[in-house]
C-alpha cells in the first residue's frame, strides 16, 4: 500500500518534471532577450558593482537583502539545534570517546592554521574568483571539525565563537544601514569601486563577504560542536 | 536515442530527485530518510543549475580580458542555488538534531516503531 502510494507520487513528479522540461531545451541560450534579469546582470554587473564575479554581485548587491535573510535562517537553525539538543531528556549511557590516532592528532595541529588561511583566502577573493563568504566559511568550519575529531582534549571557546558570529552579523547590518544613510537604499554600495579585478575593488562587497565568512564559519563550527559534544 | 543523449543532465537530475523522494517515502530508518532529503535537495539544486546552462558557455566571471557577456551562463540560478544550499545545510542540521532527540526519547530510529509518526 505504502509502496503503491509512493510509486504513484513518484510517477506524477517525474512526468510533471519531464513535461515542464520539454519546453526548455538543454543548453539553449535563453537569456538573449534583454528582458531577462540574467542578461542585465551579465552586461551591466561589472560597471554597476565593480565585482568581476557576477554571481557574487548578484548575491551581495542585487539580492543582498535575500542574503541577509538567508544568514538569518542559518542563525535560527543553529539556535533551534541548540534548543532541541540541550533541553532535558532521558539520558543515554555515557560513551567514553576513543582517543584519535597519532596521524589524526599530529595532522590536526599541523593542518588547522593552513585550512584557516585557505578559507580566509576563499572568502576575501569572493568578488574576483569562484568562492565567497559561504564557501570560505564552510572551509573554516571544516578546520574546527578537524580539531574536534583529532584533538578532542582541546576545548574550543564557545563564547568566542558566539561573539565572532554576533559581531559579523552586526557588521553586515551596519554596512547595510550605512548604505541607507549615505546612498539612500539598504545595502547601497557606497565605497569607491576601484579597478576591476584587483583585491581592493567592488566597494562594500568584500567587507560583506568577509563578515558572512566569519559568521558562517563560527556558526557551522558551533553546529558541529553541538552535535559532537552531544554524541560523546 | 538522440533525445536521451541530448538530455543526459536532465535525466540524471530527475533520477536524483526520484531516488531522494523514494527513499524519503519508503525507508524506515530516520537517518536514511534524512539522507533521502539531502539527495532530493541535491537533485533540485543540480536541476536549477542545468537549466541555466548555455552550450559552450563559461562561468560568469570576468577574470581575464577577452571574455564577453554573450558566452556566459545565466548567473541568476547560480546565485539562487547558493542560497538554497546554505538553507539546505541548516535544514539538515536541524533534522539531525531532531533525530538525536527522537532516539533519546524512544530508544529507536525505526519510524514504524515510533508511534506518533505513523502515517
Amino acid at each position: 500500500m505504502r509502496i503503491l502510494i509512493s510509486a504513484i507520487l513518484l510517477t506524477i513528479l517525474v512526468l510533471g518534471l519531464a513535461f515542464a522540461l520539454v519546453e526548455i531545451p538543454f543548453g539553449a541560450n535563453q537569456i538573449n532577450s534583454s528582458l531577462k534579469p540574467g542578461r542585465h546582470y551579465l552586461e551591466n554587473g561589472v560597471d554597476e558593482t565593480g565585482a568581476a564575479n557576477v554571481v557574487t554581485s548578484v548575491v551581495v548587491t542585487y539580492r543582498g537583502f535575500d542574503t541577509l535573510g538567508e544568514v538569518t535562517i542559518l542563525f535560527i537553525a543553529a539556535i533551534g539545534l541548540g534548543a532541541v539538543l540541550y533541553t532535558r531528556g532521558k539520558r543515554l549511557p555515557e560513551v567514553k570517546p576513543q582517543p584519535a590516532s597519532l596521524i589524526l592528532q599530529t595532522g590536526c595541529r599541523f593542518l588547522f592554521p593552513l585550512i584557516l588561511v585557505f578559507g580566509t583566502y576563499i572568502f576575501i577573493h569572493g568578488h574576483l574568483s569562484p568562492g565567497g563568504g559561504f564557501q570560505g566559511g564552510v572551509i573554516v568550519a571544516s578546520a574546527f571539525l578537524l580539531v574536534y575529531l583529532g584533538c578532542a582534549e582541546k576545548k574550543i571557546a564557545r563564547t568566542g565563537l558566539a561573539a565572532t558570529e554576533s559581531f559579523a552579523g552586526l557588521v553586515f547590518v551596519i554596512v547595510g544601514l550605512a548604505g541607507l544613510a549615505i546612498g539612500g537604499s539598504f545595502l547601497m554600495n557606497f565605497l569607491p569601486q576601484g579597478t576591476v579585478n584587483t583585491l581592493f575593488s567592488a566597494g562594500v562587497i568584500p567587507v560583506i563577504y568577509a563578515a558572512i565568512g566569519f559568521k558562517v564559519g563560527s556558526e557551522l563550527a558551533g553546529i558541529v560542536g553541538d552535535l559532537l559534544e552531544k554524541s560523546q | 536515442m538522440n533525445l536521451l543523449f541530448n538530455n543526459t543532465y536532465y535525466l540524471a537530475c530527475i533520477g536524483l530527485i526520484a531516488i531522494g523522494l523514494y527513499v524519503m517515502l519508503v525507508k524506515k530508518n530516520l537517518i536514511k530518510v534524512i539522507i533521502g532529503l539531502s539527495l532530493f535537495e541535491t537533485g533540485i539544486n543540480l536541476l536549477l543549475i542545468v537549466i541555466g546552462y548555455i552550450r559552450h558557455g563559461t562561468a560568469p566571471i570576468f577574470s581575464r580580458p577577452g571574455l564577453t557577456a554573450e558566452n556566459m551562463v545565466d548567473p541568476t540560478p547560480q546565485a539562487l542555488v547558493l542560497t538554497a544550499i546554505v538553507i539546505g545545510v541548516a535544514v539538515l542540521a536541524l533534522a539531525l538534531s531532531l533525530a538525536v532527540r527522537l532516539n533519546e526519547h524512544y530508544g529507536t530510529l525505526n519510524l514504524r516503531k515510533i508511534r506518533d509518526l505513523k502515517w
